[in-house]
């Protein structure tokens, strides 16, 4: 399976991306922000980092590039997109995700381990997170506080489009288990279409034990559990 | 000529900075303050003579697609 992680100006999680991935088995590649095509991709990682500087709003920018271009009419086409952190800012700001990420409530940039628990397991990107198990990922974000107006949070929660949300270690949604002030606890979402997602937290900094948690894997098992399932229809 | 652009986040927005700076004013001392609204400035500089409709349309269009996220934030633009 081909991962296409894409490279902007300041994106500083894109080797961490394709570190994470070809370390479970499977191959990755960077795409520069000027490409207009994306190549041979199954899967498209939106990287974390401060894409063009985080100028005029995170992500604002970088939705505009060429590569963006390719990467929404790869989305229109049903195929997987997961924005991790200014990735997922760059979504929002693209509208292929509803909603948008604020300063944290309390103005702090926050680096720490958090909790997280899968509030669906129907989509591609948590199919495969054991039943309540409950994943302990990094954040490092400024401005990771998810906001969406009654109407779309209303829409998000009737299509069950809530993937995480942030929780303390017995997987209760505390206000204190809120890192930033995010609407509803919530860590990530997915599209209508259910093939576009993004989370604050940093899976694919805990892929491995050595890192001091290998739960971000289980949301890349599931991209891959996806791919498979998809690969098999298609031969079919 | 000089086109402004005041973005300021929508009420129904957390505004962190805004209530921040407010709580500072209070211990400051400054009474009668209800509320602080923490957004942006921006001045573009157009060319000498350009159509003042034309570009009011223009920067419309900007502001909403660029220069401004209509999800949080509103905008006032003014050419002079």
């Amino acid at each position: 399976m081909n991962f296409s992680i894409l490279q902007f100006p300041a994106s500083n999680c894109d080797q961490d991306a394709v570190h994470a991935v070809r370390l479970l088995g499977h191959s990755a590649r960077l795409v520069w922000h000027k490409d207009a095509a994306l190549g041979d991709t199954d899967v498209v990682i939106v990287p974390g980092g401060f894409s063009y500087g985080d100028y005029l709003r995170c992500g604002a920018i970088a939705r505009f590039s060429p590569v963006m271009q390719a990467v929404k009419q790869f989305a229109d086409n049903g195929g997987l997109v997961l924005g991790v952190c200014n990735g997922f800012q760059v979504l929002t700001e693209s509208h292929l995700l509803p909603g948008a990420l604020i300063r944290n409530r309390d103005l702090q940039f926050h680096c720490e381990n958090i909790f997280l628990k899968t509030a669906t397991n129907d989509s591609p990107f948590t199919s495969k997170i054991p039943a309540g198990k409950i994943l302990r990922v990094p954040i490092a974000h400024g401005e990771g506080c998810y906001f969406a107006d009654e109407a779309t949070l209303a829409k998000l929660k009737a299509n069950n489009q809530i993937l995480w949300q942030y929780c303390d270690a017995n997987g209760n949604l505390t206000d204190t288990a809120n890192p930033n002030g995010a609407l509803q606890n919530i860590a990530g979402i997915c599209n209508e279409k259910r093939n576009v997602a993004g989370l604050m937290p940093h899976p694919e900094r805990a892929c491995e034990p050595l890192l001091g948690s290998d739960d971000g894997k289980w949301i890349l098992e599931s991209i891959f559990a996806a791919l498979k399932n998809k690969t098999v229809a298609q031969a079919a | 000529m000089k086109a402004k652009i005041i973005i300021t986040p929508k009420k129904a927005v957390l505004d962190p900075q805004g209530k921040t700076v407010q709580t500072a004013l209070e211990h400051m001392g400054y009474t009668g303050v209800t509320g602080v609204h923490i957004g942006k400035y921006i001045e573009i500089d157009l060319a000498p003579g350009t159509d003042k409709a034309a570009a009011h349309k223009a920067l419309n269009d900007a502001a909403f697609k660029l220069l401004s996220n209509p999800v949080i934030e509103d905008y006032k633009l003014e050419i002079e």
